[in-house]
C-alpha cells in the first residue's frame, strides 16, 4: 500500500503526487520525453493535426446546438439558422468546413513526411498503422459530415458512395439498402450518418489519437537522417548540462516551443482561409438543397478523396472496384512492402527516391483528374496515372529489396 | 536555410494541387460564356427620340394588365387571378425605365417574345405580353415615358422584387412570389393560424399557375450567390440561353445598374455575414501574428546554444 501523509494539505503538490504521481507523469510525458534535436518543422505536423482536431471538435459542438438532423429542416438549419440568425454561427461553420479540408492537407503532409524519412520502419510500424487507422476514421468522419447539410452534393455523393457497397456485379442491393435504411438516401440515412459524425466516429478518433501517441513513446520519433539514437545516453548528456552535445531535447519546453511557433504560422494561414478564402472548402453545388429528381451535372467528392476516386473511375465496374479497394488498403502495408533495412531520407535511398517523388506527383495527377469530367484526354491521363499508382506498389518490394544498405545501417 | 527549402517544396505541391482541383478543374467543368456588360449588342440601336407625353398616352393600354404605381394606376387584378390569366403576375412598371436597358425595353415593346429570348417556349401558345409598339417612334415614346416616371433611388429589395420576385421566392427573406409573408399568429385556443393558411392557399394556387407557365418551379434564390459563381449569375441574367440552352427563364433586360442592385439583394440575403467577416478577419489574423511573434521569441530562447 502506498504511503499517504496524513498532514498533506488537500490538493497540495505532495497530496496530488501521492495520489496521481504528477511528478512522474510530468517527467514521462513531457520534461523527460526525449525528441531528437535533428528535426525540421515537418515534425510539428502532429501537433498541428491535434490542434486542428481541437478546432473541429469545438466548432462542431457549437454547430451541434443548432443543427437539425431532419431531411426537411437540415438544409435551412445550416444555411439560414446557423449562417444568418445565430451570432457568429457563420464563423463556426466556416471554421468547421475549412478545418475539415485543411486537416486532410496536413494529414497528407504528415504521411508523406513519414514515407520520405522512413518513419514507419524498424520499431515504428505501429505508429504507421495507428496513423493509417486515423486516416481511415477521419475519412469516414469527413464523409458523414458532408451528408449533414443535405444539399445536392450531400445527397448525390451519399447515393454514389453507398452504391459502391453493391460490390459491382455481385449486385448486393440488400446491403446498400441496409446501409441506407431505405431504398434511397432519406431520413434514416441522414439520422445514422448524423450519429456517426457526432458520436461514434469522434469517440473512435479520440481513442485512436491516444493509441497513436502511445505507439510513439517507446520507439521515439524519427529524425532527419534516420539516425538510430541511444536515447538514454543522450538524455544523460542533456541532464548533465551538455545541451549542445546531446542529440536529444525534452518535449517540454524545448520541442514544444518550436511546435507552438509552427502552430502560430499555421493558424495565420488557416484563419486567412476562414475569412478570405473559404469557398474552396464549401462546394457551390451543396448550396442547392437536395433534390432526388435532379442529378447534378458533375458529382465529385471533396479534393482529399479525389485520388482514390480516380483509381475507381477509369476502369470498368468490377476491376474499378478492385482497384479502388486496393488503393484504400495498400498504404497500410507500407512497412511490410518496404524490404530495405535503411531508415533514411528517400533522397539517399537509390531507386526509392524516384519511387517517392513519382508516387507524390502521381497522386496529385490522380487528384486533379478525379475532379475534371471523365472525357477525352483526361480519361487517358487518369487511366495511366491509376496504373502507375498500382504498379508503383507492386514494384515497391522489389526495388527496396535491391537497395544497398547505407553505411552504418544494418 | 534548409527549413525554408522544405517549406517551399510543401507550398509548391500544395499550390499545384489547389490550382488543379479549383481554378483549373472548374474552368474545364463550366463552359466559358463571354460577359457582354449588359450591352445587348444583338439588338439594333433605336435612333428615334422619344416624347414622354406621347408615351404617356400610349401607356394607357399597358394599364389593362400592369399596375403603374408611380403614375397612380392600380393593378387590375390580384396576383393569383393575374397568374391564372397570364401564367405569371405582370410586373408593376414604375421601375421599368430605371432598371431596364433602354434599347432592350424599346425592342421588347415591339417584339416581346424574341427580345426576351422565349420564342422556343411559345411556339404553340401566345406569349402573354403582346407587342405594344408598332414602330421605333412609339417604342421610343413609351421608353421616354417610363424613364420620366421612374424614381431616382431604387433599393436592392425593390429591384429584386421587380426583376425576379414574381417567379423566384426567397424564403430566407420571407419573400414569396405574391409578396412578403404576412406576420400572423396562431389562435391561442385552437393553435391554428387561419390567416397564414389562407395566405398559403393563395401562394399554392399562384405556384400552380407558375409551374404550368414555366414548366417547373423557378428556384428559390435565398442563397443563390453561394450556389453559383458571380460570373455565372451575371452572364446568365444577361442571356439565360447562353448558360442553360432551352431554359424558360426570359432575358429580363436589366441594365448594369439594375443588375448591380439585384446582385446586392442576392448578396445581402444569401451571404449576410460578409460585413461581419470583413470586420472580424483582421483582428483574428492580427492576434495570431502577435501570437506567432511571441512564440518565435520563446522558441529562440529555448533553442539558444543548442546547435
Amino acid at each position: 500500500m502506498a504511503h499517504f501523509d496524513p498532514n498533506a494539505k488537500p490538493f497540495s503538490h505532495q497530496w496530488l503526487n501521492e495520489r496521481l504521481a504528477i511528478d512522474t507523469l510530468k517527467r514521462v510525458l513531457s520534461t523527460e520525453y526525449w525528441i531528437p534535436k535533428n528535426i525540421n518543422f515537418l515534425w510539428a505536423m502532429g501537433m498541428v493535426l491535434a490542434a486542428t482536431f481541437g478546432v473541429l471538435l469545438i466548432s462542431g459542438i457549437f454547430l451541434l446546438m443548432y443543427y437539425i438532423p431532419d431531411t426537411k429542416l437540415a438544409f435551412d438549419s445550416v444555411n439560414h439558422t446557423i449562417m444568418g440568425e445565430v451570432g457568429y454561427g457563420w464563423l463556426w461553420r466556416h471554421m468547421h468546413g475549412v478545418a475539415a479540408s485543411v486537416v486532410f492537407l496536413i494529414i497528407y503532409i504528415h504521411m508523406f513526411t513519414g514515407i520520405y524519412y522512413g518513419s514507419y520502419k524498424r520499431g515504428r510500424e505501429l505508429i504507421w498503422l495507428s496513423g493509417m487507422l486515423l486516416f481511415v476514421t477521419f475519412s469516414a468522419e469527413a464523409f458523414s459530415g458532408y451528408m449533414l447539410p443535405w444539399g445536392q452534393m450531400s445527397y448525390w455523393a451519399g447515393m454514389v458512395i453507398t452504391n459502391l457497397f453493391s460490390l459491382g456485379s455481385l449486385d448486393f442491393q440488400g446491403l446498400v439498402e441496409w446501409i441506407r435504411g431505405d431504398y434511397v438516401p432519406g431520413q434514416a440515412f441522414l439520422g445514422r450518418f448524423f450519429m456517426l459524425h457526432v458520436v461514434l466516429l469522434p469517440l473512435v478518433i479520440m481513442a485512436l489519437i491516444v493509441l497513436h501517441f502511445g505507439t510513439l513513446r517507446i520507439p521515439h520519433v524519427n529524425n532527419q537522417d534516420g539516425e538510430e539514437i541511444d536515447f538514454e545516453a543522450e538524455a544523460a548528456k542533456w541532464k548533465a548540462g551538455k545541451r549542445k552535445e546531446a542529440k536529444v531535447i525534452p518535449f517540454n519546453p524545448v520541442f514544444m516551443s518550436k511546435d507552438v511557433f509552427v502552430l502560430g504560422i499555421y493558424f495565420i494561414f488557416y484563419f486567412y482561409l476562414v475569412f478570405y478564402h473559404f469557398e474552396f472548402a464549401m462546394d457551390p453545388v451543396n448550396f442547392d438543397p437536395a433534390d432526388p429528381l435532379k442529378t447534378p451535372p458533375h458529382i465529385y467528392p471533396e479534393w482529399y478523396f479525389l485520388w482514390s476516386y480516380e483509381i475507381l473511375r477509369p476502369f470498368p465496374k468490377d476491376p474499378g472496384l478492385i482497384a479502388f479497394g486496393f488503393a484504400q488498403v495498400i498504404f497500410f502495408f507500407l512497412p511490410f512492402l518496404d524490404r530495405s533495412p535503411n531508415v533514411a531520407p528517400a533522397n539517399r535511398r537509390g531507386i526509392f527516391k524516384y519511387w517517392f517523388w513519382i508516387l507524390l506527383v502521381d497522386m496529385i495527377v490522380l487528384t486533379v483528374m478525379g475532379k475534371v469530367p471523365p472525357m477525352g484526354i483526361y480519361t487517358t491521363i487518369g487511366t495511366v496515372a491509376a496504373w502507375v499508382f498500382i504498379l508503383l506498389w507492386v514494384a515497391l518490394p522489389f526495388i527496396t529489396k535491391m537497395e544497398k544498405p547505407i553505411r552504418g545501417q544494418k | 536555410m534548409k527549413e525554408l527549402k522544405i517549406l517551399a517544396v510543401v507550398v509548391f505541391f500544395t499550390l499545384v494541387t489547389y490550382w488543379g482541383v479549383e481554378p483549373y478543374a472548374h474552368s474545364v467543368m463550366h463552359k466559358h460564356v463571354e460577359f457582354k456588360n449588359f450591352k445587348y449588342e444583338d439588338l439594333k440601336p433605336i435612333a428615334a427620340k422619344g416624347d414622354p407625353a406621347k408615351g404617356q398616352a400610349l401607356a394607357a393600354a399597358c394599364a389593362g394588365c400592369h399596375s403603374i404605381k408611380a403614375a397612380k394606376m392600380p393593378a387590375p387584378m390580384d396576383p393569383v387571378t393575374a397568374s391564372a390569366t397570364y401564367g405569371v403576375n405582370p410586373p408593376d412598371l414604375s421601375l421599368a425605365g430605371k432598371l431596364l436597358d433602354e434599347k432592350y425595353l424599346a425592342h421588347f415593346l415591339k417584339d416581346p417574345t424574341h427580345t426576351a429570348l422565349v420564342a422556343h417556349k411559345f411556339k404553340n401558345r401566345p406569349y402573354p405580353m403582346p407587342p405594344m409598339a408598332t414602330d421605333d417612334q412609339s417604342a421610343a415614346d413609351l421608353v421616354a415615358y417610363f424613364k420620366s416616371i421612374a424614381p431616382k433611388e431604387v433599393t436592392p429589395k425593390e429591384a429584386y422584387e421587380f426583376a425576379c420576385g414574381r417567379c423566384h421566392e426567397m424564403r430566407y427573406a420571407k419573400w414569396t412570389q405574391i409578396g412578403e409573408e404576412p406576420k400572423t399568429k396562431p389562435n391561442i385556443q385552437t393553435k391554428m393560424d387561419e390567416e397564414k393558411l389562407k395566405f398559403q392557399e393563395k401562394l399554392a394556387q399562384y405556384k400552380d399557375h407558375l409551374v404550368k407557365y414555366m414548366g417547373k418551379l423557378p428556384p428559390d434564390l435565398s442563397i443563390i450567390v453561394r450556389a453559383r459563381s458571380e460570373d455565372f449569375l451575371k452572364t446568365f441574367v444577361e442571356d439565360p440561353q447562353s448558360q442553360l440552352p432551352g431554359t424558360a427563364m426570359p432575358r429580363v433586360g436589366l441594365n448594369k445598374e439594375g443588375y448591380e442592385l439585384v446582385f446586392k439583394r442576392l448578396e445581402e440575403v444569401g451571404d449576410p455575414s460578409k460585413p461581419k467577416r470583413e470586420a472580424v478577419g483582421p483582428w483574428v489574423i492580427g492576434y495570431f501574428i502577435i501570437f506567432t511573434f511571441l512564440a518565435y521569441l520563446w522558441y529562440k530562447s529555448n533553442w539558444k546554444g543548442l546547435k
